[in-house]
């Protein structure tokens, strides 16, 4: 079975976000009110895996051996059947 | 061993391009140095057959992911038995700026307890952000743990280009202070961003190009033989390429870059 992973890595909270800051403070610049921007980047990865929970078991692998650093890095991980 | 006997390896990749002028640097001592590609280390060679390696500065694989993952990660999958066996005899690792980056997220440093299966710190983008490439001064803090510093007096200020956007370097915010307190009981700090006269940067830009938690510019692994920065040495070797010789009456015969590499090349010549 194939499976679709969407994996986005964002800052964990308490890390300054400069890409974050500078976007947030041009939006204010072309008037909209924003409180704050956190940028994140999303991953969708399309793997063949038996089972939904060994697709995110394998997602969570890739998250700590490559896709984040556990010093500054959360993730979230979406699982989805490929069709 | 003999000088002319010393061989440092400078690993390159697609990316990579501060190569030449750290063999340049090398062969000015005297000493055999041979740019090669990962590739063609996992075809043909061993790095146990250098008595140095170094990942120089540039992009490795565009930075995709995070500046020096990927190239961490691959050189982990293909050579990390020959890396591993490398550091457990001691051999030096010097890691510039791209380097250094590869190194953390390597787990080579700072290697609190050992090669690290997973980072423990980070190189994170600039605060401010953006790419910054300047002279900046670095105050050296190590007290003799760090081979690649031992012929800099503690507290000396050294001058040297940074050229790099992810060069934030942050610790785990829930252990922030027992890490730092960490790098200090094991001597494990090396530089940190200062005026030109030693006063730390305290965060301020562009005294701290980056944002650098505690101004910290590098540090080496417990042993000291595992090594880090972000600033070029290289680019600061010879008296020619410092910003104002143009307009100095008196150079020194060399870059401050300089003392790094041949403090590397003593620690070699002595203990092989």
């Amino acid at each position: 079975m194939k499976y679709h992973l969407k994996v986005e890595v964002g800052l964990k909270p308490g890390h300054s976000d400069p890409e974050g800051e500078t976007t947030s403070r041009l939006l204010r610049e072309l008037g909209y009110k924003v409180d704050r921007v956190n940028v994140s980047k999303v991953y969708n990865v399309i793997l063949e895996a038996s089972s939904r929970q060994e697709a995110l078991t394998k997602a969570e692998e890739m998250c700590k051996r490559l896709l984040a650093n556990p010093t500054k890095d959360n993730y979230i991980i979406i699982v989805e059947e490929e069709k | 061993m003999k000088r002319e006997e010393i061989r440092v390896c400078i690993l390159r990749v697609g990316g990579t391009n501060c190569d030449a002028e750290t063999q340049t640097a090398f062969e000015a001592l005297n000493v055999q140095a041979e740019v090669l590609h990962v590739n063609e280390v996992v075809k043909r060679r061993s790095l146990l057959d250098y008595d140095a390696l170094v990942f120089p500065g540039g992009f490795s694989f565009g930075d995709y992911v995070r500046a020096g993952a990927i190239w961490a990660k691959w050189i982990l999958v293909k050579l990390g038995k020959e890396l591993k066996a490398f550091v457990e005899e001691g051999r030096p690792i010097l890691g510039i700026c791209n380097g250094f980056q590869v190194l953390v997220e390597a787990g080579l440093l700072p290697a609190f307890e050992g090669i690290a299966q997973y980072p423990e710190a980070a190189l994170a983008t600039n605060h401010p952000p953006g790419y910054n490439c300047r002279w900046i001064y670095i105050k050296h803090e190590n007290s003799g743990k760090c081979i690649f510093t031992r012929k800099i007096p503690k507290g000396k200020v050294l001058h040297m280009p940074v050229a790099h956007s992810e060069g934030r370097f942050l610790l785990p915010k829930e252990k922030e202070q027992r890490d730092l307190a960490k790098l200090y009981e094991n001597d494990q700090l090396v530089f940190r961003y200062c005026t030109s006269d030693g006063k730390y940067a305290d965060g301020k830009f562009p005294i701290n190009p980056n944002g650098s938690f505690h101004d910290i510019v590098g540090i080496c692994n417990p042993e000291g033989t595992v090594f880090g920065l972000m600033p070029h040495p290289e680019r600061a070797f010879f008296w020619w390429q410092q910003p104002d010789w143009t307009s100095q009456m008196l150079m020194p015969h060399h870059g401050d870059g300089k003392l790094i590499f041949e403090s590397l090349i003593d620690y070699l010549e002595k203990k092989f």
